[in-house]
């Protein structure tokens, strides 16, 4: 089989990579917090889009956008609840703090759930071209990938609010002196990044099972994009995102598919090593 | 930079660490459900016979990745315990009553917590007797305890040869090994079109799958099958796109292998939408499911392996027409008291957790009392027709414990996408239908 059937399979999934990654590295790009409860954000996306597509019957595309506003709004809530008093202590403060967030929700996800796995009954059958064959899921959700980044691009670069998050990422001392509420624009920053997390994970709800346990795995892979992309740059998390999907599609034509994890994490050390800044520049 | 690089470092290592530990640890683990007492005693006898209990001990998978197979495998063997307790108990040959109780713990589908939990159920529990958890991997784990506590164990829904190989002498083993689990499907497959000669092998890394599929590609190789693709993939593999792109590369007639329920759906269901032109698809653990249905068009023509399935009908008749002995329920009292009791088909997984209590009721039975010699060797003396099919136990040194009776039968889905019917296609005798070959 061609190896062009391998690259778009690795692409399509890389966009969904992508966003996870991205709301990551937003987080750690404005405030500089490593947020630990990255993972089950995902998967509360997940469930988010299997809830209203199974109980309301609601189409999983219009309910990502219900998921979008809840992941906004729970990103907030945990900032004011957990983040904003340790957002000036040192690191391992605020990992903490995103660490028990983590474990709230496993624990609570765990007693809702359980741990079966859950599947979004929804398909849009496969698209044919020469010797690709896709799934129009991941087609949509690769779309879906480029309209949210665009969104956000557009959000970052062209709107006064953006310009206020990117004035707090760069100096948050002189962004308070210009008259900038940096508490709510901390605050509307984490919602973002959970709100992309969560996305990603009503996205991956269209075509992967998952647990509540499921985004644990996305959120290792989002370490790795966000320094492969550079820390902080959303941009480069989405063309990390790329690199990564891709890298995941070709190695099983040529090694065994056991291999994917340990080369993945073998250039995420290289790339710590040797281009700490990422490859597509990181934050300053 | 660099401080932070180091930082993302560490904490990226001890993210894998803690996902690998799968995250939720339980306070502390779980009182076991008390079976349903029944304190009327309906004899009639003048002097009402002493009752012992008997604490059966066993860890249930109630989260991670096993919980499906192990949640049916515990009501299977819940089912039996009430059947049992309600019928009055097993008697012992002084006369006393035996009534059963479950002590268990949630194993998290975790080897180590497995032999943790073992050990207090052998000690500070006190256990009179074993049942296996769910999955080859944790039975091996439990096993080794159960010898060393002098506790006879019923491994149910695990099915690897090798733990019996180990010269273990209170470890019964009531599954098909693995060793035998998938050849069938070779066979079936050769009966159906011997014009087809490349299969590819593909299995999840467990121990399980991996004991099968060997087993499977040395049994193929000398039926004088190609192997064009031999190859595992990680337990809990979501994405299987450049994996099937990469079986699609090898160009098999035919796909065996496989894993557990998870990865086996996921697989069934990504290869239907990938359009991968196959014409025999046999894959472990997940069809014989009944939630298998639920993926509608890409269940169909899908062939599974059981250990048991409900419309094989084994009962008193089938067991006097071979001249075999026949013990408990029918395969349809069982079905219709799991029906009843869960509102669910039980699945063979089911059937795997009833026929463990029911072996062991067998052997108190013809032991005559609690002493876990004496219902060793009651154990090694099993050989009847069950509902659950033919038991018999390997009593050689080099096996012993090892299910030698037990042969599988193969289902596939039939129908349609809307709507599916598990058929039995093989061995011949058994069938209930033609296979629908090649795959739709």
């Amino acid at each position: 089989m061609d190896l062009i059937a391998f690259v778009v399979d690795g692409l399509l999934i890389g966009f969904v990579y992508g966003i996870a990654a991205m709301g990551l590295t937003l987080i750690w790009g404005v405030m500089n917090v490593i947020n630990l409860s990255h993972g089950p954000i995902i998967a509360l996306g997940s469930f988010g889009v299997y809830l209203l597509f199974t109980n309301l019957g609601l189409n999983p595309y219009l309910s990502l956008v219900v998921v979008a506003v809840a992941g906004l709004a729970t990103g907030m809530f945990i900032y004011f609840v957990a983040i904003q008093r340790v957002i000036n202590a040192p690191h391992l403060s605020t990992l903490l703090a995103t660490f028990s967030v983590n474990m709230i929700i496993i624990g609570l996800g765990t007693a809702a759930f359980t741990t079966t796995p859950y599947t979004v009954n929804f398909s849009l059958g496969g698209l044919s071209a020469g010797p690709v064959t896709v799934l129009g899921t991941r087609v949509v959700a690769a779309l879906a990938a480029i309209l949210v980044t665009s969104a956000l691009y557009l959000f970052l670069y062209r709107t006064r609010l953006g310009k206020f998050v990117r004035a707090v990422a760069n100096n948050r001392a002189a962004a308070e002196l210009m008259g900038i509420p940096s508490s709510r624009i901390l605050a509307l920053s984490f919602g973002l990044g959970t709100m992309l997390a969560a996305i990603a994970g009503g996205l991956i709800a269209t075509f992967f099972p998952f647990t509540i346990l499921s985004g644990g795995t996305y959120e290792l892979k989002s370490f790795v994009i966000s320094v492969l992309g550079g820390l902080g740059n959303p941009l480069g998390a989405l063309a990390g995102g790329l690199v990564l999907g891709t890298i995941e599609g070709i190695i099983p034509k040529y090694l065994p598919t056991t291999w994917v994890p340990v080369l993945e994490f073998l250039m995420f050390i290289i790339i710590l090593l040797v281009r700490p800044t990422g490859l597509f520049g990181a934050k300053k | 930079m660099k401080r932070i690089s180091t930082l993302i470092l560490a904490l990226v290592l001890i993210g894998s660490l803690l996902l690998a530990s799968c995250a939720p640890q339980p306070a502390a683990p779980q009182e076991p459900a008390q079976p349903a007492a029944t304190e009327e005693t309906t004899s009639e006898e003048p002097m009402p016979a002493a009752e012992v209990k008997a604490v059966i001990g066993f860890t249930a998978s109630q989260t991670g990745s096993l919980n499906v197979e192990s949640t049916r495998q515990v009501n299977g063997l819940n089912l039996w315990m009430k059947q049992v307790n309600d019928a009055g108990g097993v008697k012992l040959s002084d006369g006393s009553v035996v009534k059963f109780e479950s002590k268990f713990y949630d194993d998290e589908s975790n080897k180590d917590r497995v032999q943790e939990l073992y050990t207090r159920l052998a000690t500070e529990d006190n256990a009179n007797f074993l049942i296996s958890p769910y999955s080859s991997g944790l039975a091996d784990a439990a096993a080794v305890i159960a010898e060393q506590y002098g506790k006879v164990m019923i491994t149910t829904g695990a099915a690897s040869d090798s733990t019996y190989m180990k010269g273990y002498t209170l470890v019964f083993q009531a599954y098909t090994p693995a060793s035998k689990y998938l050849t069938g499907a070779a066979d079936l497959l050769a009966a159906t079109d011997p014009s087809v000669k490349k299969i590819a092998i593909v299995h999840e890394n467990d121990k399980f799958s991996t004991d099968v599929s060997t087993a499977l590609n040395e049994y193929a190789l000398a039926q004088g099958y190609e192997i064009v693709l031999f190859e595992g993939y990680d337990s809990g593999t979501t994405d299987f796109a450049p994996f099937i792109n990469k079986i699609a590369e090898a160009a098999p007639e035919a796909i065996m292998g496989g894993g557990h329920f998870q990865d086996g759906s996921t697989f069934a269901k990504q290869l239907s939408e990938k359009n991968i032109d196959v014409k025999f698809v046999a894959l472990l653990v997940a069809p014989p499911e009944p939630s298998f249905a639920e993926l509608g068009a890409a269940a169909l023509g899908i062939i599974g392996p059981s250990q048991w399935e409900p419309l094989a009908n084994f009962n008193a008749d089938a067991a006097k027409a071979v001249g075999m002995d026949f013990y408990g329920p029918s395969s349809q009292e069982f079905t219709d008291a799991y029906k009843a009791a869960y509102t669910e088909d039980p699945s063979y997984h089911a059937a795997g957790g009833y026929i463990a209590g029911l072996l062991l009721q067998k052997a108190i039975e013809q032991a005559g009392s609690l002493d876990p010699q004496a219902v060793k060797t009651a154990l090694d003396s099993v050989d009847l027709l069950t509902f659950f099919g033919h038991i018999k136990f390997d009593t050689t040194a080099e096996a012993h414990g090892l299910q030698v009776g037990h042969s599988m039968v193969y289902i596939q889905w039939q129908g349609d996408a809307t709507n599916l019917a598990k058929q039995v296609v093989w061995p011949q005798e058994g069938a209930t239908a033609e296979t629908v070959y090649p795959l739709p």
